[in-house]
C-alpha cells in the first residue's frame, strides 16, 4: 500500500483532462474535434488504468474502508473531504472508469457537433460519478450525487437525437432534483441529530452508519432518502423520466445513464438507507417488495409493446432494477451480493445493448423495430454480439445476467416465497421481449432495400464491444473474482443490520 | 455642553459623506463630461471606505453618538458586501451610461450617497438613526430609477418606486412611533432591555412591530409587499436595476436582521410567524411567477423575490446559525446577481439593448464564454451543487431545520425545484436552441473582469468555503454576544 491519494487522483484526473481540452483544443473546427476526442480518450483510459491499481491492491478479507483520505473542509460544521472504498463501492468505481473510455470511443463518429463541449461534459460526468462512489461524507456524496445532473442535462439536451429532447432533459432534471432536495433535508436532520456528516466516524464519535436514530425519526428520514433513490434507480411509479431520457439521449449518454447513473440509486439504498436506518428499512421492506414486483411485471409488459428499440431496453432496465431493489432489501448474504452483482452485470449488459442500438442508429438514423429485419444476412458479427448481450439480459447461464438474478432469487426465496415467485415471472417476460426483439431485428428475410447496404461492425466498434464481451463472459463463468471482493463488506452490512434490529426490538427478533 | 462624541467608529461613513460632497463639487466645476473621472474617483472612495471599515473594526462591539451608531463584526461584514456591490455597480454601468447618452456625473455620486445611507442602515442602533439611513438611501434610489427622465418607462418606474417607497417609509415610521409610544424608547439597547423585562409584549407594541416589519419588507421586496419590484426592475435603466438588485437588498436585510434579533430578540414568538409567512410567500411567488416572464429583467425581479424568501428562511430561525446563513446567502447572492446582470448588460444587438429572454437563444454558439458564465449563475441560483448557490441554501435550511421549522424547510426546497425550471429555461435557450443574431462585442474590459471573477467565485466556492463562512460565523456571533 502506498500513501498516494489514489482515489482523489482517479476522481479528479478526468476533470484535469477536461481542463486540458478546454485550454488546449484549439484551431480549426476539425482540429478541435480531433484533439478533443483523443484527449478525452487518453484521460479516461489513464483513469481506468489507475483504477485497476485499486482493484489489485484491494484487500478482500476486510469490511473496512480502504485507500482512505480525509481532510477538513467545512471546519465550522465538521464536514470533511473524506474518501474511501469498500467491497460494495469499489466495483462501481471500476464500472464507471471502465465505461467512460468505451463511451468516448462510441461517440467518436456519431457526435459531430460541438465535440469539445461534449467531451468536457463527459469527463466532468466521470469525475462526479467516481467521486460519488468514493465519498464517505454525506455532504460530499450529495454534492457529487446532484452535480451529475448538470452535465447529464446538457448531454441529453444538446446532443440528444429526438424532437422531445428538451422535454426529456427537463423531466430528468426536475424529477431527480425533487427527490434529491428531500434527501438534502434528511441529510440536514441527520447532521443536526448526530453532529456529523461523516459516515464512518471516529472511535469515540460514531459516524452516521452506526449512529442509530430513533425509530420515528428513521421513518421520516427513510422516506426522504427513498424519494431520492427511488427516482434515481428508478422504481415504479416514479420511473417515467427514464424511457424519455433514454430515447432522447445520444447513445453514449444512454450508456452512462443506464450503466452508472441508475446504480446510484441502488448504491444509495445499500450505503445509506439500510445501514443508517435499519428499523425503517425493515418496516418498509414489504412496500419495496410490492413496488418492485409491480415494476418487474408491469414494465416487462410495457417493454413487450414498444416499437422503439431504445425504449424497450429502457423499460427492461427498470425491470432489472426491480430485481436489484428486491435483493437489496431481502438482506440475506446471497440476495445482497446478487443485487450488487446484478447492478454490475446490468451496467455492462445494458451499456452494450444501448451501444448495439447505437450501431444501427448511426447507419440508418432510426430505432423503429419495424424498420429492421434480417440483419443477420448483412451484419453477421453484429448479430453474434447482439445475441450474446440479448441472452445476458435474459439471464442465460454462462453470462453475467444469470448469476445476479439467480443469487437474488435464491436469497429472496428464503425470506419471501411469493415475492420470489412473482419476480420469476419477470424473467420469463424478459426472455419474451428480448427474444422477440432479436427475432424482429436480426432474423427473417431481408426485405428492406436500405438494409442491404448496411456495413458490419467497423474495427472501432469491435474495439468498443470486445471488452464488454469479455466482461460478460468472465462475470458469468467465474463470478467469484467479483463476489469475493464484496463478501466481507456485505457480511458486515448484514451483521450490523441484524444487530441494530436486535437492539431495537429484542422480543421480535427472538421470535423469528 | 455635551462632549464631542467618539467619531472614530463612524470614520468610514464620515469619509464617504465628505467624498460624496467633494465629488459633487468636482462634477460641477469640471467644464465638460466629468462622468468617467467622477466614477473612477467614486470607486476609489468606496474602496477606501472599505479599508476604513476594516480599520475601525475592533475586537468588541463599539457604540457611539449616544448609542445611535454601532460597529460590530456583523456591521463590518455587511458593509463590505454593500460597498463591493456598489463599486461593482458603478464599474458595470460606466460603458452603458455613456453609450445610452445618460452619462451625467450625478450618476456615480448618487450611488455613493445611496451607499452612505446603506452603511448607516447597517450600523443604525436606534429607530431614528435607522430611518435617517433608510431615507438617504431611498431618496437617492428614487432619483436613480428615474434617471432617464426623458423616457416614459424610466420616469414611470421612478414615480412608482417613489410613491410605494414613501408609503412603506411611512408605515415604518408609524410602526416606530407605536413602538416608542408603548415603550418610551427608540434606542435598540433600551428596547432590548425593556422587552426582556416585560412578560410578553403589549398588543400595541406588536402592532408597532408589524408595521415596522411591513415597512422593511417593502424595501427587501418580500411578498406581499413586492408589487413594485418587477415594474421598477423592468422600467429602470439596466445598470440601475443591477444596482437595485444587490446592494440595497443586502443593506435592508442587514437592517432587518439587526432589528429583529436585537431589540425585538426576546419577542421571537411574535415576529417569527410574520417572517415565516413572508418567506413562504416570497419563495412560492418568486418560483411560480417567474415561469411566465419573457423579459429578463422582470425574471430577475421575481428571482430576487425568491432569493429574499430563502434569506428570510435563515432569519425566521432567529438563531446564531440562522443569521450566519443569511450572511452567507447574501454574499453568494451578490456574486451571482452581479454576474448575471453583467451578462444582461452585455445583451446588445447592433448597438441596441435587448431584454427578451428569447434573445439569449443560441448564445453558446455566438458567445460561448458568456454562455458558460451565465449557465454557471443559473445553475447556482437553482441551488445545484457544487456551485455556490447550493451552499447558501444549505446554510439557511440547516438553520431552519435546527430551529424546528420543518414545514418551512420542506416548502423551501420544493419551491427551489420549481424555480429550477425557469433557470433551466435560460440554459436551454442558450444551449439547446438555434442561434439568433449575435450580441455586440467586445463587452469591455471591466465587464469581462467582473464576469470572470464572479463566475470563478460561484464555480469554485466549494474549494475553500472556510474563509467566507468563518467570517460570517464570527460576525453573526457578535450580534448575539450582548
Amino acid at each position: 500500500m502506498t500513501n498516494w491519494p489514489i482515489l482523489s487522483l482517479i476522481t479528479f484526473l478526468p476533470l484535469i483532462g477536461a481542463a486540458f481540452i478546454f485550454v488546449f483544443a484549439r484551431g480549426s473546427a476539425e482540429a478541435v474535434a480531433r484533439s478533443a476526442r483523443w484527449m478525452a480518450f487518453w484521460a479516461s483510459l489513464i483513469t481506468f488504468v489507475l483504477s485497476l491499481f485499486i482493484w489489485f491492491n484491494f484487500e478482500t478479507g476486510t469490511a473496512d474502508f480502504q485507500f482512505v483520505e480525509k481532510y477538513a473542509w467545512f471546519p465550522d460544521l465538521g464536514i470533511s473531504y473524506h474518501m474511501g472504498v469498500d467491497g460494495i463501492s469499489m466495483m462501481f468505481v471500476l464500472l464507471s472508469t471502465a465505461l467512460t473510455p468505451i463511451c468516448v470511443l462510441a461517440s467518436w463518429e456519431s457526435i459531430k457537433d460541438r465535440v469539445k463541449e461534449y467531451m468536457i461534459a463527459f469527463l466532468i460526468l466521470e469525475t462526479l460519478m467516481i467521486g460519488m462512489f468514493c465519498a464517505l461524507d454525506y455532504v460530499l456524496f450529495y454534492i457529487f450525487f446532484e452535480g451529475v445532473l448538470i452535465p447529464m442535462f446538457l448531454i441529453i439536451g444538446i446532443w440528444g437525437s429526438g424532437s422531445r429532447r428538451v422535454y426529456a432533459a427537463f423531466k430528468f432534471f426536475l424529477f431527480t432534483l425533487l427527490g434529491s432536495v428531500l434527501m438534502l433535508l434528511a441529510l440536514i436532520a441527520m447532521y443536526l441529530q448526530a453532529g456529523t456528516t461523516d459516515l464512518v466516524g471516529t472511535a469515540d464519535a460514531p459516524g452516521l452508519l452506526t449512529y442509530g436514530f430513533e425509530r420515528d425519526l428513521q421513518m421520516w428520514l427513510w422516506l426522504a432518502l427513498f424519494a431520492s433513490f427511488a427516482v434515481k434507480i428508478p422504481m415504479w411509479p416514479v420511473h417515467t423520466w427514464l424511457p424519455d431520457a433514454h430515447t432522447e439521449a445520444p447513445t453514449a449518454g444512454s450508456v452512462i445513464l443506464a450503466a452508472v447513473l441508475l446504480k446510484m440509486g441502488g448504491y444509495g439504498f445499500l450505503r445509506f438507507s439500510i445501514p443508517m436506518l435499519p428499523e425503517a428499512s425493515e418496516a418498509f421492506t414489504p412496500f419495496i417488495y410490492t413496488l418492485s414486483v409491480v415494476a418487474i411485471i408491469y414494465t416487462s409488459l410495457v417493454a413487450l409493446a414498444q416499437r422503439d428499440m431504445k425504449k424497450l431496453i429502457a423499460y427492461s432496465s427498470i425491470a432489472h432494477m426491480g430485481f436489484v431493489t428486491i435483493g437489496t432489501f431481502a438482506m440475506t448474504q446471497q440476495a445482497v451480493q446478487g443485487a450488487i452483482f446484478q447492478m454490475l452485470s446490468h451496467g455492462v449488459v445494458s451499456a452494450a445493448l444501448f451501444l448495439i442500438v447505437g450501431v444501427v442508429y448511426d447507419r440508418l438514423h432510426t430505432r423503429e423495430i419495424d424498420r429492421f429485419g434480417g440483419l443477420a444476412n448483412t451484419m453477421p458479427i453484429y448479430a453474434v454480439v447482439f445475441m450474446l448481450f440479448m441472452l445476458a439480459s435474459v439471464g442465460l447461464p454462462g453470462t453475467s445476467g444469470f448469476v445476479g438474478e439467480f443469487l437474488i432469487l435464491v436469497g429472496v426465496f428464503q425470506v419471501n416465497t411469493w415475492v420470489a415467485l412473482l419476480a420469476t415471472t419477470g424473467i420469463i417476460l424478459g426472455a419474451a421481449y428480448m427474444l422477440w426483439l432479436y427475432r424482429r431485428v436480426i432474423f427473417g428475410r431481408l426485405t428492406k432495400e436500405d438494409l442491404r447496404s448496411m456495413a458490419d461492425l467497423s474495427p472501432r466498434e469491435i474495439a468498443v464491444f470486445a471488452p464488454l464481451v469479455v466482461l460478460v463472459l468472465w462475470m458469468g463463468i467465474y463470478p467469484s473474482s467479483f463476489l469475493d471482493v464484496m463478501d466481507a463488506s456485505v457480511a458486515n452490512l448484514i451483521d450490523n443490520y441484524q444487530t441494530a434490529l436486535a437492539a431495537a426490538d429484542p422480543v421480535d427478533v427472538a421470535r423469528r | 455642553m455635551t462632549p464631542v462624541p467618539d467619531l472614530f467608529p463612524a470614520l468610514p461613513e464620515i469619509f464617504l459623506a465628505l467624498a460624496a460632497m467633494a465629488l459633487l463639487m468636482v462634477g460641477v466645476f469640471q467644464r465638460h463630461d466629468a462622468t468617467r473621472m467622477v466614477a473612477t474617483l467614486s470607486v476609489l472612495a468606496l474602496a477606501v471606505t472599505g479599508g476604513l471599515v476594516l480599520f475601525v473594526e475592533g475586537d468588541a462591539t463599539v457604540v457611539t453618538f449616544n448609542g445611535l451608531f454601532v460597529v460590530d463584526g456583523f456591521a463590518t461584514f455587511m458593509k463590505l458586501l454593500v460597498l463591493l456591490g456598489s463599486a461593482l455597480a458603478i464599474i458595470m454601468s460606466l460603458d452603458f451610461i455613456e453609450r445610452e447618452h445618460m452619462a451625467r456625473f450625478e450618476y456615480p455620486v448618487l450611488i455613493v450617497l445611496a451607499t452612505l445611507g446603506m452603511l448607516m442602515m447597517v450600523s443604525a442602533n436606534d429607530l431614528i438613526a435607522l430611518y435617517m439611513g433608510l431615507e438617504l438611501q431611498s431618496l437617492a434610489l428614487y432619483v436613480m430609477a428615474a434617471f432617464r427622465r426623458d423616457t416614459l418607462r424610466s420616469s414611470e418606474a421612478g414615480l412608482k418606486y417613489f410613491v410605494l417607497g414613501a408609503l412603506s417609509s411611512g408605515m415604518l415610521l408609524y410602526g416606530a412611533s407605536m413602538v416608542y409610544g408603548f415603550t418610551g424608547a427608540t434606542g435598540f439597547a433600551d428596547l432590548a432591555a425593556q422587552l426582556t423585562a416585560a412578560d410578553g409584549a403589549s398588543i400595541g407594541l406588536v402592532v408597532g412591530i408589524v408595521f415596522v416589519a411591513a415597512g422593511v419588507a417593502f424595501k427587501i421586496s418580500a411578498v406581499p409587499f413586492h408589487m413594485w419590484t418587477p415594474d421598477v426592475y423592468e422600467g429602470a435603466p439596466t445598470p440601475v436595476t443591477a444596482f437595485f438588485a444587490v446592494a440595497p437588498k443586502i443593506a435592508a436585510i442587514a437592517m432587518f436582521v439587526r432589528l429583529l434579533v436585537g431589540p425585538f430578540g426576546e419577542l421571537v414568538a411574535q415576529w417569527q410567524q410574520i417572517i415565516i409567512v413572508a418567506s413562504i410567500l416570497s419563495m412560492a411567488l418568486g418560483a411560480f411567477a417567474a415561469i411566465a416572464q419573457n423579459n429578463i429583467k422582470r425574471l430577475m425581479a421575481y428571482s430576487s423575490i425568491g432569493h429574499i424568501g430563502y434569506a428570510l428562511v435563515g432569519l425566521a430561525a432567529g438563531t446564531d446559525a440562522g443569521v450566519r446563513g443569511v450572511m452567507v446567502y447574501m454574499a453568494i447572492y451578490l456574486a451571482m446577481n452581479v454576474g448575471t446582470f453583467a451578462c444582461i448588460l452585455c445583451m446588445r444587438v447592433n448597438g441596441r439593448m435587448v431584454e427578451g429572454i428569447e434573445d439569449l437563444s443560441g448564445l453558446s454558439r455566438t458567445n460561448p464564454m458568456m454562455a458558460v458564465a451565465l449557465a454557471i449563475f443559473m445553475f447556482s441560483m437553482a441551488g445545484i451543487p457544487p456551485l455556490a448557490g447550493f451552499f447558501g441554501k444549505l446554510y439557511v435550511f440547516m438553520a431552519a431545520v435546527d430551529a424546528g421549522l420543518y414545514t418551512l424547510a420542506v416548502i423551501g426546497v420544493v419551491t427551489s425545484v420549481v424555480s429550477a425550471f425557469y433557470y433551466l429555461r435560460i440554459v436551454k435557450l442558450m444551449y439547446f436552441d438555434d442561434a439568433l443574431e449575435p450580441f455586440d462585442r467586445p463587452i469591455g474590459r471591466g465587464m469581462g473582469v467582473i464576469l470572470v471573477g464572479t463566475g470563478l467565485f460561484t464555480l469554485f466556492f466549494f474549494v475553500a468555503p472556510a474563509s467566507l463562512v468563518g467570517a460570517a460565523s464570527r460576525a453573526a456571533a457578535t450580534l448575539f454576544a450582548g
